[in-house]
């Protein structure tokens, strides 16, 4: 089993990170747009998505079944599911892989629900190390109006209710969001993230994103072309 | 009154369960359902209530377990997270519950069984032991020894040989009865390990079941009688505050120790 900064492999690994609303997956998705244009073989992979454990994790959230401990490790299931039998491979045959949250979402969920934060790391002991993982920081105001101008109120989860923190999902969120925030900017220094101002217009943002996964890309040698 | 092996889960707390837990391991074969059938029936003709228990029987994971193995597409450390959550999911719904009320809570197979077979799949040690850290200290854990001489006919002549019991996904080009011979000394080898690290009561699983069960209802008698004891003199003929007081430094003292 190798361990976080052991992998040596060909591919390179781009995660985005941020709190909902702080625009990241738009990010992601016009990366992936440019990557494929310029003739990379690019790989979406999504946070939550693993087609064994989904259900499992679908059932939990949906019938609120999850507590800290069991969202902690049924997130941690997924995510090895998917980092044993696609981000690995992918990197391995040299594969530029993109992904939608990573492990630092994880530490900052499940900091805030009260887990051990040691503890979580080293459950996530087996991640491969990003070749870049960005940050988009926004403060909580600006990301809750993009939210509530793009749809209509907060999960169950994502606004913590599971935490009781208060009844009203609004607030919830507010305090469970704030919460992650400061995971979010304990873990910089930590894991070397790249920040990016998330309040900047879309165009800034993704110009200064190409330019540094630009100079990750020229560093590589076998990268694989798009078929 | 329990401790974990160093991992706190929030809103868990451990320091109110008045009841026992009792873990039966042992490798796939060996009597342990036997065993937790009739200690069950024993402790309950005893007066005590019983939680019965084993793995990947979780209101949460037990079936995405179950149907993801039939694929037999999951990765080590996949498997090992699965069976971390299951077991998680019925230490905070079942276990923790139940021992809260006083049961005794006999499981079939605990954390050590799920390090025994992720270590065998290569897993990192230190890595295994962490993800476990959050399970709460069990009072005795009997181990069922055998050795794989004896295990063999038991799996030809009663259940064949399983996939998943055979170590198929390690050794995929052996034949059943190579693998399950490779794979159950792996695993041996690791519960002896494990037997010395948390100290298992090590039964030999060799004789008839009767002589398996006397040897494990003398174990857990050795766990209930001082609760027992307690317990029964909490109750005099005639209360007096001389007593209580009685109980109470004895109590303390009981503290101070475990301290």
């Amino acid at each position: 089993m190798k361990r976080y900064g052991d992998h040596r492999i060909p591919g390179r690994l781009f995660v985005v990170e941020g709190i909902d609303g702080s625009g990241k997956s738009t990010q992601l998705m016009l990366l992936h747009q440019w990557l494929k244009a310029e003739g990379y073989g690019v790989v979406f992979s999504e946070w939550n998505s693993s087609p064994l454990v989904k259900d499992t994790t679908k059932r939990g959230k949906k019938k609120q079944l999850l507590t800290p401990a069991t969202f902690s490790l049924i997130h941690a299931t997924d995510f090895a599911d998917r980092t044993e039998r696609n981000i690995i491979p992918l990197l391995k045959a040299g594969a530029v892989v993109l992904c939608d949250r990573y492990i630092y979402t994880a530490f900052a969920r499940d900091a805030s629900r009260g887990m051990d934060a040691e503890w979580i790391r080293e459950l996530y002991g087996f991640a491969v190390k990003p070749t870049v993982a960005f940050y988009f920081r926004v403060p909580l105001e600006v990301a809750m109006k993009r939210i509530n101008d793009a749809r209509a109120g907060f999960k169950y989860y994502e606004a913590g209710m599971d935490l009781g923190l208060s009844d009203d999902p609004n607030e919830s969120f507010r305090l469970f969001q704030g919460r992650i925030l400061e995971e979010y900017d304990k873990m910089i220094p930590e894991f070397g993230l790249t920040v990016i101002d998330a309040t900047l217009p879309i165009e800034t943002q993704q110009q200064e994103m190409r330019l540094m996964v630009l100079a990750k890309l020229t560093q590589a040698k076998q990268l694989r072309v798009a078929p | 009154m329990k401790e974990s092996y160093g991992v706190r889960l929030p809103g868990l707390e451990l320091d109110d369960l008045v009841g026992k837990l009792i873990v039966l391991e042992g490798t796939d074969g060996v009597g342990r359902s036997t065993q937790i059938r009739l200690l069950k029936e024993w402790l309950e003709q005893q007066g005590h209530a019983v939680l019965d228990t084993g793995l990947t029987r979780s209101g949460l994971v037990g079936k995405g377990i179950k149907r993801a193995k039939e694929g037999h597409t999951l990765g080590r450390i996949t498997l090992s997270l699965f069976y971390a959550t299951d077991f998680a999911d019925r230490l905070e719904n079942e276990i923790v519950p139940a021992l809260r009320a006083g049961f005794v809570v006999l499981t079939d197979r605990y954390i050590y069984s799920l390090m025994a077979r992720s270590m065998v799949r290569g897993l990192d040690p230190v890595w295994v032991r962490n993800i476990h850290r959050f399970a709460p200290k069990p009072d005795a854990i009997f181990y069922l020894r055998i050795g794989v001489e004896e295990l063999i006919p038991r799996a030809v002549f009663s259940r064949g040989f399983d996939y998943w019991e055979s170590g198929m996904d390690l050794y995929s080009t052996e034949d059943m009865y190579d693998s399950f011979r490779k794979y159950q000394t792996a695993l041996l080898d690791q519960f002896d390990r494990l037997a010395e690290e948390f100290n298992f009561e090590v039964i030999d699983a060799r004789p008839e079941p009767r002589v398996i069960f006397e040897q494990l209802k003398a174990g857990i008698d050795r766990i209930l009688s001082p609760a027992a004891a307690r317990a029964a003199s909490t109750v005099p003929a005639v209360p007096s505050e001389a007593g209580e007081e009685m109980i109470i430094e004895e109590v303390s003292e009981e503290r101070r120790k475990r301290a």
